[in-house]
């Protein structure tokens, strides 16, 4: 099985570990329009390459930052929460 | 036929003609140009042409045709959904297909078979129950039944599912089918290509142009060619095609598995599905079975195929059916799923003007073949998207105005 390396414990087996998606900025709710809310419920960056997505280690609770490239499936970095940069697009 | 083997085998003439032309360079301009020859850009092609007396009409494919996720697919054709947009548009296929072999002169190997969808919970028992409501309503053979109507169809099927998720009643659809897919993709071009459709294989779109909000060209791998109508029914592509367009959409791709036994005699006549348990099946008249589960679990951009796929999905398929267990599993493969929100697909016009989407086909769309290119091909004829696609379009997720048909396409596609 894919082995995934999670900062808190280390390389573990991917089925102890789900997928929570891309890690995306939130516009603030009551400046934005509701096409930009809109926009930031439903519209995703469909296109591949390399992202920072949400992974949580479901054993030890664990959330913390992967970076994927989503062609290939590699997993290049993963660190914790705290370090994930957030722009807003 | 040993005879005429021979002759074929030391003759350098090919037997047959060609199915359709392999036309050498790109026209400079089309009135229309459609990107992907899949099922559906190949249905929406010969649509124009029939239908709208449109004349240069030039598909467009990266690969092959049917290379795509056409050729991937599991077949199941039904109509049984849960929105009456969605009721109504699968219907209007199924009337489609029923005469499609004839209409476009092959043999599609179009089955009718019956379509179980199982129950092992309460919740899944009430989806189902509003379903065949919604059904009847809307004039599609659809009804629950029991256990015991179950069992007396399927005698061969343990209804404790392995003793840890009885089987308390199922959706029956009688009209549920199953079709050959590559005949599909492939009558769909032989007909537009009668029709003088251009089918350029092994050419790639790599950009799109516009002037003004408007489509003014595109540019391939072969070259250039001038159009200020454009349609992309590319599936697992569709995010790279909008990002060419300058938009981005609700679509994202995540790999759909499936896989195939090798040959048994014929015991297994209808469709069966398990969404509790990820797993649905139906035999091809070949004798395999023809197996598949739930999407992956991640976005990817990847045709591969996963070694817990075939696990999972073989340990479900005893679940339901412990005498397989001897029987080996030839193949499997993947394709890219274009997923949306709420399971239902985005057709017709979007923010640049002439340029149409037929997309957000995911896990369910070969059933859509003949209807997405009926009502796109008029879509496009008129510039107004047509009456059965408008639950579909492009700016409902803006309106919050979602057409949920996650109940009836999550697992059974
Ligand atoms: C394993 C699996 C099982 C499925 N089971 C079912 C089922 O049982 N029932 C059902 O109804 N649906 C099912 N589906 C879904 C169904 O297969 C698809 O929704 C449907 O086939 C989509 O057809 P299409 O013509 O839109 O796309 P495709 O057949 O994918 O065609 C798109 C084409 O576009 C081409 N292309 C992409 N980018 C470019 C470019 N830049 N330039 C030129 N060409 C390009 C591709 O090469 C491809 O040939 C399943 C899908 C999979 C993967």
């Amino acid at each position: 099985m894919k082995l995934i390396p999670c900062p808190l414990n280390g390389l573990r087996p991917a089925d102890e570990f789900i997928y929570a998606g891309e890690v995306r900025h939130m516009p603030d709710p009551a400046q934005s329009t509701d096409a930009d809310w809109a926009r930031y419920v439903f519209h995703r960056s469909g296109v591949p390459g390399v992202k920072q997505e949400w992974w949580c280690h479901t054993p030890s609770g664990y959330w913390f930052i992967a970076e994927r490239d989503t062609t290939t499936d590699e997993i290049l970095r993963s660190y914790p929460a705290a370090q994930r940069k957030v722009e807003a697009s | 036929m040993a005879w005429r083997l021979l002759k074929i085998g030391l003759s350098s003439r090919y037997p047959e003609p060609r199915m359709f032309r392999q036309p050498a360079r790109l026209p400079k301009g089309a009135d229309v140009v459609i990107i992907g020859a899949g099922g559906h850009g190949l249905a929406c092609a010969y649509n124009l042409a029939k239908q709208h007396g449109i004349r240069r009409i030039a598909v467009l494919e990266k690969g092959y045709i049917g290379s795509g996720n056409t050729g991937r697919n599991t077949t199941i054709i039904r109509s049984n959904y849960l929105t009456p947009e969605g009721v109504r548009f699968y219907d209007r296929s199924v009337q489609l297909w029923r005469n499609l072999g004839p209409t476009l002169g092959l043999n599609l190997f179009y089955s009718t078979r019956g379509h179980y969808t199982l129950a092992h919970t309460d919740a899944t028992l009430r989806t189902l129950r509003w379903r065949a409501e919604v059904n009847k309503h809307l004039g599609v053979d659809s009804r629950v039944v029991n256990p015991d109507e179950i069992a007396r169809a399927l005698p061969m099927m343990d209804m404790s599912a392995g003793g840890h998720a009885p089987i308390i009643g199922a959706l029956y659809h009688a009209p549920g089918a199953v079709a050959r897919h590559d005949a599909v993709a492939w009558g769909y071009a032989r007909a537009a290509d009668q029709l003088g459709v251009e089918i350029h294989q092994q050419t790639e779109v790599l950009g799109i142009d516009t002037r003004g909000g408007r489509i003014s060209g595109l540019r391939t791998s072969g070259g250039n060619i001038a159009t200020n109508c454009v349609v992309s029914a590319v599936a697992g592509y569709t995010p790279r095609v909008l990002r060419m367009a300058g938009l981005t959409s609700p679509i994202y791709v995540h790999p759909l598995q499936a896989m195939v036994s090798e040959p048994l005699k014929r015991w297994l006549d209808p469709i069966i599905v398990s969404g509790s348990l990820h797993v649905y099946v139906s035999q091809t008249a070949r004798g395999e079975l023809v197996m598949g589960a739930s999407l992956d679990p991640r976005e990817l951009h990847s045709t591969r195929s996963s070694r817990e796929f075939m696990t999972d999905l073989a340990q479900h398929m005893l679940d339901l059916f412990p005498f397989l267990a001897g029987v080996k599993v030839n193949r499997q493969w993947a394709g890219l799923a274009d997923m949306t929100p709420d399971f239902a697909p985005i057709m017709g016009r979007t923010p640049v003007d002439g340029f149409f989407l037929d997309a957000g086909w995911g896990t369910w769309g070969f059933k859509a073949t003949p209807v997405a290119g009926e009502t796109m091909a008029a879509t496009v004829a008129s510039n107004r998207n047509h009456e059965l696609i408008q639950g579909f379009d492009w700016g409902r997720f803006e309106r919050f105005e979602l057409t949920g048909e996650k109940g009836a396409a999550s697992v059974g596609h």
